[in-house]
């Protein structure tokens, strides 16, 4: 720490920050484009300009750039100084001369940077009279929006796009005053994380979409935190309503988790919530082969009653994409023994073993944030872009660690982003990844290997064994591998903070377990290594981490007549196992009783179906990756009958003469009586505070203070305003009324401050820029490895890949965009997904003699697909891919040999 | 897609940089040298060549003047409009040259003989005003001056 003196007060501050981070972190206002707190400083927009002195007599001063100037003790200087607000009005007055000031009918108004500062540097009324520069916009694809005119030429969006994010199909074009942001010629924005230009570019240049297709202005939104649901990672986002329907997804800044960014998935893929697949009414089939009809809630709830009322043969198959309360209501309705996880055998498996290898220890799940410290990374088996899309991005920030340390040598402070690149160059931390095809990533990895997955694990257990001679070693290891292992071994073994990442999308235990070896014998080595493993739901870790049984069990059960009637939770078991097992199991259920969102495949097979809310209509809690527990509000209300599915389970309970949850008034019951029920949930409840929280003896409204049209909204149905709904499951209200000043961090419905409307608010909720949030990070981990670690090695090694005669190893291959089923709702994602294929090694497709783009033929599990080739030269030979999770295509069963029918050879 | 001989030529200018990309510039000259002007196609193609993405070469393209992203006419006029050529004469020059091509400032020529471009100062400021065609410096011009260099051009 040092200390400053600002406008004669002196202050204590961090002498790693610049001046402009320093001012920032005080609370003060300065305003600043090019400057963000993730990307560092570059001195391009001149905005942040302020009076700097030689020392305490000095009165002349000079000007300087706040973002280009280090903390340094003894620093005199002024924000006040007459001349320094005039430079600074001077600054945004230059910048808009070229705006349209178009604000009203641009979607960025209201929460944009841009007016803040103008109206912050105090320039705020127009004096150019002259004829201003337009430019054509771009198409940019389904979820971005192009409108140049407005741009200030701050550069934040290329330097997000393509240093941070690594795309490089967005640059900057042309010179002086018709400087062009955008593509070279129009075109989808290829770039994994381009959403995020919402909110990095600090006028309406980038806008979102998906949003504008029922715009809504962020005053008008009824916000609520929430977590993505669309994989494993639970990056925390910000959901917003307008008239019943969900609008929009924000990242919502958590600096332990996704810090200020999300993925496209995450952002875009929110749509099914209003989709018209909807169940919007309880179903009822009255006869076996009858259709369903809709019917009401008594009804259903007596139907269903009649059926689980004194009957010891009821089961329950619970979620990995359901929250902990909704599958412990499940769990509590049809008692201990008879919840089931509803995933498949081999995945209930994988996830159980990543579990214990992370509470037997010894390396810690990293958190995201932890992720970007890393400076040795071996990545096994996961195309992170794809199944776990934040960690690529986290990985891209990593593997610049050596350049904080280039920087360090040449006295550059990090956050002189442009130096501290020139100086770097293209030097990064070494990363190496081994998967089946190649992958985003491998443009920063040192090495990148193309194997299959048992080969990927006797690499990870030659590592293992490299490091530490205690880890068994691995037998007739050809010789490349075998230097390889050697390198990667040295690397990880002289790294600080060594990571190695895999998961389970591979579906190979054995890779779980080479991992496992090398965190241990890094450990063993004196080092201190991380292990993250991705996980194929939001939910995964949290259902593996009830114990339920598995899937096969539940089909034990009712073949041997133990369970006549089975309740499924949010779950489309078609997507779990192989569809005519799916058939098979449900059609032997005597009654099937579904809670879903969606109509799919299983709800067709119910005798009732109960519509249960999405996640913006509903409380819940969920476990991520890293075993950090984090919770998610209700943003709006269902229309009735939907509602949670644990509140139709409690229903459910009660309806059918049980006690087990009467009197759990409210979802914090359900919270709480869980983390009462299970030791290794115990810390769930005190994520965020309970409904009789208060501030100043206030709810946490949802709504601005500005939110418009509340007594006319409804004027179309009744004249008379609604009453207000009360919330009595969480300290929110769903009202503009309310506590204003800064919420629990749990609680933050929305970034704002007064004169910051736009997401650069966050600043005011963070300790310093950048940092956490005051009062702490939201979410609590739930598994930290034992104290003294003793874990045995494991010791079975798999035999090399032999490719077969005739046959191919078919392995799923993943797409951030089709192979996660609910954002496929969203028209844009399905629109960036890719079709049906199969790809194929260059030689093996010249041995069969098939082209690329051909039709091929192929079976697997004895059922023919017609699939469009693709070749690609990276995969090994004998190993083919399908894209994972497309409808139609048997990806629950991979990996699996395949054959090419003769029709297609 | 380059030509054998613009490929060549653009091979030849690695061995001065460390990496591929940056011999991007020479590249974009390569192709304007023999093409007269470089397309979104010959954007394509050098990125392509230089293992970069089209916006990487693009990028570069449009921040010169000097690399032209429209086509130009045979002969390419820059006429300077920085200061000593302003204060000596600049404005007449132009005037003229309008006047004789029938364009303005960065048009073309009907029968796509000249174009005519500013470009801020052409380092001959001691003769000014000047202009350039094509290689060939002219200064301490006159508009009678300039009547008979344009004959020299066809
Ligand atoms: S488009 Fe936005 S982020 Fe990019 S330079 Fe312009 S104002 Fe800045
Ligand atoms: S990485 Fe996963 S959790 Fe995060 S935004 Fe993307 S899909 Fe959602
Ligand atoms: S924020 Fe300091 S110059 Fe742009
Ligand atoms: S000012 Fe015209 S040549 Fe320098």
């Amino acid at each position: 720490m040092v200390t400053i003196h600002i406008d004669g007060t002196s202050y204590q501050v961090d002498e790693q920050q610049n001046l402009l981070e320093a001012i920032l972190s005080l609370g003060l206002d300065l305003p600043y484009f090019c400057w963000h707190p993730a990307m560092g400083s570059v001195g391009a927009c001149r905005q942040c300009a302020i009076k700097i002195y030689k020392d305490e007599n000095d009165t002349q001063g000079k000007i300087t750039m706040a973002c280009m100037e280090p903390a340094k003790e003894g620093t005199y200087l002024s924000l006040n100084d007459a001349e320094a607000k005039e430079m600074r009005s001077h600054v945004i007055q230059w910048l808009m001369t070229n705006h349209p000031h178009d604000c009203p009918i641009c979607d960025e108004g209201g929460e944009c940077h841009l007016q803040d500062m103008t109206v912050m540097a105090g320039h705020a009324y127009r004096r150019h009279r002259y004829n201003k520069r337009t430019y054509r916009n771009q198409y940019l694809g389904p979820f971005i929006n192009h409108e140049m005119n407005r741009c200030i030429q701050c550069y934040r969006c290329v330097r997000y796009y393509r240093d941070y994010a690594g795309g490089d199909d967005l640059d900057a074009f042309a010179a002086h005053n018709h400087v062009y942001f955008g593509r070279h010629e129009d075109g989808v924005l290829q770039n994994e994380f381009s959403g995020n230009l919402v909110e990095v570019c600090p006028t309406g240049v980038f806008t979102d979409k998906t949003l504008k297709s029922h715009y809504t202005r962020k005053w008008d939104l009824t916000t609520a935190p929430s977590i993505c649901h669309h994989c494993s990672m639970g990056c925390n986002i910000i959901a917003g309503e307008r008239y019943g329907s969900l609008r929009r997804i924000y990242a919502r800044y958590n600096g332990k988790v996704n810090g200020y960014f999300i993925c496209d998935r995450g952002r875009f893929g929110y749509e099914f919530v209003n989709s018209d697949k909807r169940i919007q009414q309880p179903m009822l089939r009255k006869e076996r082969n009858a259709d369903p009809e809709p019917t009401d809630k008594q009804t259903i709830l007596r139907h269903i009653a009649e059926r689980i009322q004194n009957n010891d043969r009821v089961i329950g198959i619970g979620s990995p994409i359901a929250s902990l309360e909704s599958n412990f209501a499940l769990q509590q309705l049809v008692g201990e023994n008879r919840f089931y996880g509803g995933i498949s055998n081999s995945e209930d498996r994988l996830v159980k073993t990543v579990i214990n290898i992370l509470r037997q220890g010894p390396a810690r799940t990293p958190s995201l944030k932890e992720i970007e410290n890393a400076d040795a990374i071996l990545v096994l088996g996961e195309d992170l872009t794809n199944t776990a899309p934040m960690m690529a991005l986290s990985l891209r920030q990593a593997v610049r660690n050596i350049q904080k340390k280039i920087a360090q040598k040449l006295n550059i402070p990090y956050w002189q982003d442009a130096a501290v690149r020139e100086a770097a160059q293209e030097e990064y931390s070494p990363c190496y990844i081994a998967t089946p095809a190649g992958t985003k990533l491998d443009e920063v990895a040192r090495k990148s290997m193309r194997l299959a997955p048992v080969d990927i694990a006797r690499l990870g257990f030659a590592v293992a064994h490299r490091i530490s001679n205690d880890a068994p070693g691995v037998d007739n290891l050809s010789k490349e591998l075998a230097s390889l292992a050697a390198e990667i071994g040295e690397s990880l073994k002289g790294a600080e903070h060594p990571l190695i990442v895999t998961g389970t999308s591979c579906r190979n235990e054995n890779l779980l377990h080479a991992s496992a070896n090398i965190a241990a014998a890094l450990k063993n080595a004196g080092a201190q290594p991380s292990i993250s493993f991705t996980m194929h739901d939001a939910n995964s870790m949290g259902l593996a981490m009830m114990n339920a049984g598995t899937l096969a069990q539940a089909k034990h059960e009712v073949q041997e007549g133990n369970a006549d009637t089975v309740i499924i939770l949010e779950n489309d078991l078609y997507k779990r196992i192989d569809e005519d097992a799916a058939t098979e199991f449900l059609d032997q259920c005597q009654h099937l009783i579904v809670l879903d969102y969606l109509h799919n495949k299983t709800t067709s097979k119910a005798e009732a179906v109960l519509p249960v809310s999405a996640f913006s209509e509903t409380f819940g809690t969920l476990v991520n990756q890293e075993g950090r527990a984090q919770r998610f509000f209700e943003v709006h209300i269902p229309a009735e009958p939907v509602q949670a599915g644990w509140q139709w389970l409690k229903d459910l309970s009660t309806a059918a003469g049980k006690n087990a949850m009467s009197d759990w008034q409210n979802f914090h019951d359900f919270t709480r009586h869980l983390s009462n029920a299970m030791p290794q949930f115990k810390d769930i409840e005190a994520i965020s505070p309970p409904p009789g929280y208060r501030v100043a003896d206030q709810r946490i409204p949802r709504q601005s203070h500005r939110y418009s049209g509340r007594t006319a909204m409804h004027a179309h149905h009744n004249v008379h305003e609604k009453k207000t709904p009360q919330d009595k499951d969480s300290a929110f209200a769903f009202s503009m009324e309310g506590y204003r000043g800064q919420p629990p961090p749990s609680m933050i419905p929305l970034f704002w401050s007064p004169g910051w409307n736009s997401a650069q608010s966050i600043n005011k909720y963070q300790i310093e820029v950048g940092g956490g949030l005051h009062g702490g990070d939201p979410g609590k981990r739930l598994i930290e490895p034992q104290e003294k670690a003793d874990s045995p090695y494991f010791k079975n090694i798999p035999e090399p890949f032999e490719p077969g005669e005739n046959r191919w190893l078919t392995l799923p291959g993943y797409h951030i965009f089709g192979s996660e089923s609910l954002s496929m709702h969203t028209p844009g994602v399905a629109e960036r997904a890719p079709g049906p294929y199969l790809s194929i090694n260059d030689h093996d497709a010249a041995q069969l003699n098939i082209k690329d783009g051909a039709d091929a033929t192929y079976v697997v599990a004895d059922r023919p697909y017609t699939l469009a080739v693709k070749i690609n030269a990276s995969l090994p030979r004998g190993v083919v891919e399908l894209p994972a999770g497309l409808p139609g295509l048997p990806t629950a069963i991979l990996p699996a040999w395949g054959k090419f029918s003769e029709a297609s050879e | 897609m380059l030509s054998e001989q613009e490929q060549r030529e653009i091979k030849a200018e690695f061995a001065h940089y460390p990496q591929k990309r940056a011999a991007c510039i020479e590249a974009l000259k390569v192709v304007q040298k023999h093409r007269g002007w470089v397309s979104d196609d010959g954007i394509k193609a050098i990125a392509d060549f230089l293992d970069m993405s089209p916006e990487e070469v693009d990028n570069v393209a449009t921040f010169y003047n000097l690399v032209f992203r429209k086509p130009v006419g045979r002969h390419v006029i820059l006429i300077c409009d920085s200061i000593s050529c302003w204060v000596t004469g600049y404005e007449q020059i132009k005037e003229h040259l309008f006047e004789r091509l029938g364009i303005a400032l960065g048009e073309t020529t009907k029968d796509n003989r000249f174009t005519l471009l500013p470009m801020a100062c052409l380092g001959a400021c001691d003769h000014a005003p000047v202009i350039m065609i094509d290689d060939d410096l002219y200064h301490d011009l006159t508009p009678e001056k300039i009547d008979q260099i344009l004959e020299n051009y066809e």
